[in-house]
């Protein structure tokens, strides 16, 4: 008789990962205990678990190894994504909270999927492995899809769900061809292996490896909504529960750039000279079309998944530029971003009403005169992601294009300039319509919604602090990407 | 050039960030309070906040004044960027240029605040406004008494915004909406110039410690390759030519004056419009060491100044004529720094923001008073109506047209005698540029003051003074239009150019060898820029006093050089054509591209959203998903082209 052999564990790396998983399987069975409507206590448990797991992780900043047969390392780099998430998905839930009871969502299984959403992203962050990092990107997606279909009452969200679950799946079967492309050129699935045979390699192996780096491109740059992988972004977020399209911005985004940046650095770091160029490309196309596009529209989650697509879009120019700076400058700013988008999606949350979602800019006139806390707050979060200083989203992008400089691409940086110069006018209009006009609607009190005010208060603090203290956190950030290289 | 930079003397003193943050609590206080409050507490602290601020510059004016020569007070409040090569902070600084420019940012500021109380007080947006004001004055400062490039982009940009939401103050006007975008557009055309200068400079510095300090900036200005430096400097003044209305991006400032009219005292005269002039003299180190760059600036200055004035020779807006003058003005602005006389060209800023406020708020009393009216051809004789506005206006437009005595000629004379002696071709221009000058603004003067009155009944039995608050700043600034001219006299006059001497640890150029023409040469390029003014004030005299019918019978005989003037040179059609129309094309193009899915439901809206959705769906069976993954494979395919083509 065979026995099976277990794997030596080392459990220390494991534990955010446990923490989290452990928590939805918590917040699973209390729901069944859990009479509704009122499902708060859901949230806070939730709540609890992410930051118990942010407090792990910090703990372990100072640690390092790896597990599970060497598929999930212990580093730097995947600790600050562990926390990035847990604060995204923390914001996500708070959001929540509130968000739920103006919608017909009455179930506990919310907070579930957003929790192995988590777990996913997690898996993603910290495995070396492609096989694990492709069961994380599912674990993460195959929630998202749920969620983003779980208004069930509402056609479009039921929509959104299909769409983006069809169109998923399509991006999944590239993933994983070229996962088994590189596999069978390599016959590993470990990307510091796979990284020899891209070095060294020569002939079919070599041409294997560039079709399966190549189809890498594509599944990735379908997560992260590069253009032209783009096209599924608007529609879902749009017709996604607002606090869902937050979740998939700032939450699902970075994740899918931590598996991004960490595979094509790691393992087809050697290729570089051939997805450079590629990815340059992406990279202008991503910024332009989502920026043009932006201008047209009329419906701010709309506008707000144009934005998402050109933020992308400034984030490939990091990768493009690469080396620690570049690298450091991605990480930095997903953290930035996920303050801003958030807290920007907060305020079209504060802005609905049950069964009024008032998401058409014409609805949003006069609002800053009207409640002056969210016109402050959105203007904030307006203004940081058209990149006006001193906020953090213009530190960001100043890391991100000082680095793009730094690396002689002068072009590219002259592109992303004035493609960032271009977006100021369509955030400046949302301003101009809360400012400069009249007619909209009355915004409930935030101080009625007080998990949503947490939020809004968490992510201007974010946002500010970001901007006007930038260097300890891009320290952070750049020792995470030391591991990497 | 040759000059031997002064000593600077850095003194760390605490109280600097007061003047901004005084303005600052306005805002706060406007934004969150305004409402509830009523309108008397905004009365009193929208402008008191700025006359705060104004004693606080006041003291720091006076310790840099008296000071050792070169002093410079700083305050770092934190380092903001302390990170690998780079250690940006924000921190302020106030020299002896930086000591002007806030002086006259809170103080001419101050007048104006003034002046709004009243000019606005029947304005539903009363908190809005003058929430939208202070906080120009905030970023204003910012601008001003920034120690590095970056910081200044801070404030540059942020005047930008607060311009851009003053101008469509009243948004219910389609055309002040529009106003306000096109002030936005054109000024982002200089912001990416400005951007990529900025950029640019910090690539070429490599590697090592960077502040970005303007210090910094003219240290190692030196160690760059001159092509790079003239690379930088004309992009950074291709941002000055947006901000500071200058061809070929002055389009915007006319139609800025849809905002109300004190706005386009402070801003689109006096202040922001200036900070193109500010930002050349603050980095007047690195412009030195670029001469293409600074003939570039002064020769669009000098084009400008005559190009703007043509224009302004036709217009009947009274704000539009004034418009026109501001960046005819600003144009000999630019002339002086660009033939290095940087101080000049403060000085010339400082007196025009005098004059030029003194001549808005006269003509927002002449349009209150009036009801609204502002085609000049429909005034006339309201000096017996109207006599403080008739006074100080009076003062402004010798001021301005440069008669001796007053404030406008002893700057405009400082210019003239430099550009003379560094190039007398632009001289030239810019003597041109004086006699229209002088014509326009009599021909301004003399149809709204004198003659017969032209209005209506209805409107002349209206027909009142301003009162006291808005006659006050006037008095003020007319005083300020004479005797702002004493600290800068000739050399060879009484006590000589104080003003240069006190800038020139700051600007560099005073101590210019054989900088000054010689005496009898001064005294003959005085006469000249007299005999224009005069010869111009004489000319509309004859035209709208003695033969009013002359105009219109040149108009008929020059028929179509008078439509050209009169159509601003077919400039915006120009521009509408060839940037306009394209891009707003190539927008729709890609948004129908990329987004054929929404086109239906996002216009229809909310009627029927069953149906709609109903729609949507159906759409979505007929091939929306499949056209996505259609996009998904193209795009597939032509990304493994790319990777097969180079391997």
């Amino acid at each position: 008789m065979t026995t099976l052999a277990f794997p030596d564990v080392a459990w220390l790396p494991l534990l955010p990962l446990m923490v989290i998983g452990a928590t939805a399987l918590l917040v699973l069975v209390a729901d069944l205990f859990s009479e509704g409507p009122d499902y708060d206590a859901l949230g806070w448990l939730g709540l609890i678990g992410l930051i118990v797991a942010a407090v792990c992780a910090a703990l372990l900043w100072n640690q390092s190894g790896s597990t599970l047969a060497g598929t999930l390392v212990l580093d730097r780099y995947g600790l600050f994504f562990t926390i990035l998430f847990a604060v995204g998905s923390g914001l996500t839930l708070l959001l929540s909270m509130n968000y739920l009871e103006t919608t017909d969502i009455r179930s506990g299984d919310y907070y579930t999927l957003l929790l192995f959403s988590t777990v996913g992203m997690v898996l993603m962050a910290t495995s070396v492995d492609l096989i694990v990092i492709f069961l994380g990107l599912e674990v993460m997606s195959i929630a998202a899809y749920a969620l983003a279909g779980i208004w069930r009452t509402q056609v479009r969200s039921n929509e959104a769900a299909l769409k983006y679950f069809i169109l998923g799946a399509f991006a999944s079967g590239f993933l994983l061809l070229g996962i088994a492309l590189l596999f069978g050129a390599s016959g590993e699935t470990l990307l510091p292996r796979i990284g020899e045979v891209a070095a060294t390699g020569t002939g079919e192996q070599r041409l294997l490896v560039t079709i399966g780096a190549a189809l890498l491109l594509v599944g990735f740059g379908f997560k992260v909504a590069a253009a032209p992988f783009h096209s599924w972004a608007p529609d879902v977020y749009e017709g996604a529960p607002t606090a869902v399209t937050a979740f998939m911005a700032a939450g699902i985004k970075a994740a899918a750039f931590a598996a991004f940046v960490r595979v094509f650095v790691d393992s087809l770091g050697p290729l570089a000279g051939d997805w450079r160029g590629a990815l340059w490309i992406l990279a202008v196309l991503t910024m332009t079309v989502g920026n043009v596009s932006a201008l047209v529209q009329r419906n701010i989650k709309r506008l707000l998944a144009y934005s998402s697509i050109a933020h992308a879009g400034y984030l490939l120019v990091g990768m493009v530029a690469g080396g620690e700076n570049g690298n450091a400058a991605v990480l930095f700013y997903l953290a930035v971003y996920t303050f801003m988008t958030v807290g920007a999606f907060a305020v079209v949350i504060a802005l609905g009403r049950r069964g009024q979602p008032h998401e058409d800019l014409d609805d949003w006139a006069g609002v800053g005169l009207r409640s002056p806390f969210l016109g402050f707050a959105m203007t904030v979060f307006m203004l940081s992601l058209a990149g006006v200083p001193p906020l953090a989203g213009f530190m960001g992008k100043f890391y991100l294009f000082s680095a793009a400089l730094e690396a002689g691409y002068v072009w590219l940086t002259v592109i992303a300039v004035v493609n960032s110069l271009v977006s100021v006018y369509y955030y400046v209009g949302v301003l101009v319509k809360m400012y400069m006009a009249e007619g909209g609607v009355e915004a409930e009190a935030t101080s009625a919604r007080p998990y949503l005010f947490a939020a809004l208060v968490a992510t201007l603090a974010g946002t500010f602090l970001l901007g006007l203290f930038p260097t300890p956190w891009f320290e952070i950030a750049r020792r995470s990407v030391e591991s990497l290289i | 050039m040759h000059e031997v930079q002064p000593a600077v003397v850095v003194e760390n003193v605490t109280f600097l960030w007061w003047i901004p943050l005084l303005p600052a609590l306005g805002v706060l206080f406007h934004i969150f309070l305004g409402r509830r409050v009523g309108k008397t507490a905004v009365s009193v602290v929208g402008p008191s906040v700025v006359a705060a601020a104004f004693i606080v510059s006041l003291v720091a004016f006076i310790r840099v004044w008296l000071g050792p020569p070169g002093l410079v007070l700083q305050q770092v409040l934190w380092s903001w960027l302390p990170v690998g090569s780079l250690d940006v902070r924000f921190a302020l600084q106030v020299d002896a240029l930086s000591a002007v420019m806030i002086l006259v940012v809170t103080g001419v500021g101050f007048l104006i605040h003034l002046y709004s109380v009243v000019y606005m007080h029947d304005d539903p947006g009363y908190a809005r406004y003058f929430a939208y004001l202070n906080l120009f004055t905030v970023a204003m400062l910012v601008l001003v008494m920034a120690d590095n490039l970056l910081l200044l982009f801070v404030g540059w940009e942020g005047v930008g915004l607060c311009s851009y939401l003053l101008i469509g103050f009243w948004y219910d006007n389609d055309a002040n909406a529009s106003a306000g975008k096109k002030a936005f557009i054109v000024n982002r055309v200089g912001d990416a110039a400005f951007l990529v200068g900025i950029f640019w400079l910090f690539w070429s510095f490599g590697p090592g410690s960077h502040t970005f300090s303007f210090s910094e900036i003219a240290e190692r200005g030196r160690q760059l390759s001159p092509a790079v430096v003239t690379g930088v400097t004309l992009l950074l003044f291709v941002g000055a030519t947006g901000k500071s209305a200058q061809l070929p991006l002055y389009v915007w400032l006319p139609d800025a004056m849809a905002g109300p009219t004190p706005v386009s005292a402070l801003i689109h005269a006096a202040t922001m419009v200036t900070a193109g002039v500010y930002m050349i003299a603050r980095l007047h180190a690195l412009y030195e060491l670029a001469p293409i760059s600074l003939d570039v600036v002064a020769t669009v200055g000098a084009l400008t100044a005559v190009f703007a004035a043509t224009i302004g020779l036709v217009q009947t807006d009274i704000k539009k004529v004034l418009a026109y003058s501001t960046i005819s003005q600003l144009g000999y602005m630019f002339l002086a720094v660009g033939v290095g006389a940087f101080s000049a060209g403060i000085f010339h800023l400082l007196t025009h923001a005098f004059f030029k406020a003194l001549l808005f708020l006269g003509s927002g009393s002449v349009i209150h008073a009036m009801g609204g009216e502002q085609d000049i051809r429909k005034m006339g004789g309201l000096r017996r109506y109207l006599p403080v506005t008739y006074a100080t206006f009076l003062v402004g437009t010798l001021a301005i047209a440069g008669v001796p005595g007053f404030a406008g000629f002893f700057s405009k004379d400082m210019i003239l005698a430099r550009a003379y002696a560094e190039a007398p071709m632009l001289w030239g221009l810019a003597l041109v540029g004086a006699g229209l000058t002088a014509f326009y603004m009599f021909r301004l003067f003399f149809l709204v003051f004198l003659g017969e009155c032209r209005a209506d009944a209805h409107t002349r039995a209206h027909l009142h003074e301003s009162p006291r608050t808005m006659t006050i700043p006037l008095v003020v600034l007319a005083v300020l239009s004479v005797v702002g001219g004493y600290v800068g006299l000739p050399e060879f006059l009484a006590w000589g150019d104080r003003f240069s001497a006190f800038l020139a640890p700051a600007v560099g150029g005073s101590a210019h060898a054989g900088g000054h023409p010689h005496l009898a040469l001064e005294v003959a390029l005085m006469g000249a820029s007299v005999f224009v003014a005069l010869a111009g004030i004489a000319v509309a005299y004859r035209f709208y006093i003695q033969a009013p019918q002359t105009p219109q019978q040149l108009a008929a005989r020059w028929r179509r050089a008078y439509q050209l003037l009169w159509n601003k040179y077919y400039v915006d059609e120009l521009y509408a054509a060839l940037f306009v129309r394209p891009i707003v094309q190539l927008a729709h193009v890609l948004w129908r591209q990329f987004d054929v899915a929404v086109v239906d439901g996002a216009v229809n809206g909310a009627g029927g959203v069953v149906q709609e959705t109903g729609r949507w769906l159906r759409r979505w069976q007929t091939g929306n998903v499949q056209h996505y993954a259609l996009s998904l494979l193209v795009g597939t395919l032509l990304l493994l082209g790319y990777f097969l083509g180079r391997g």
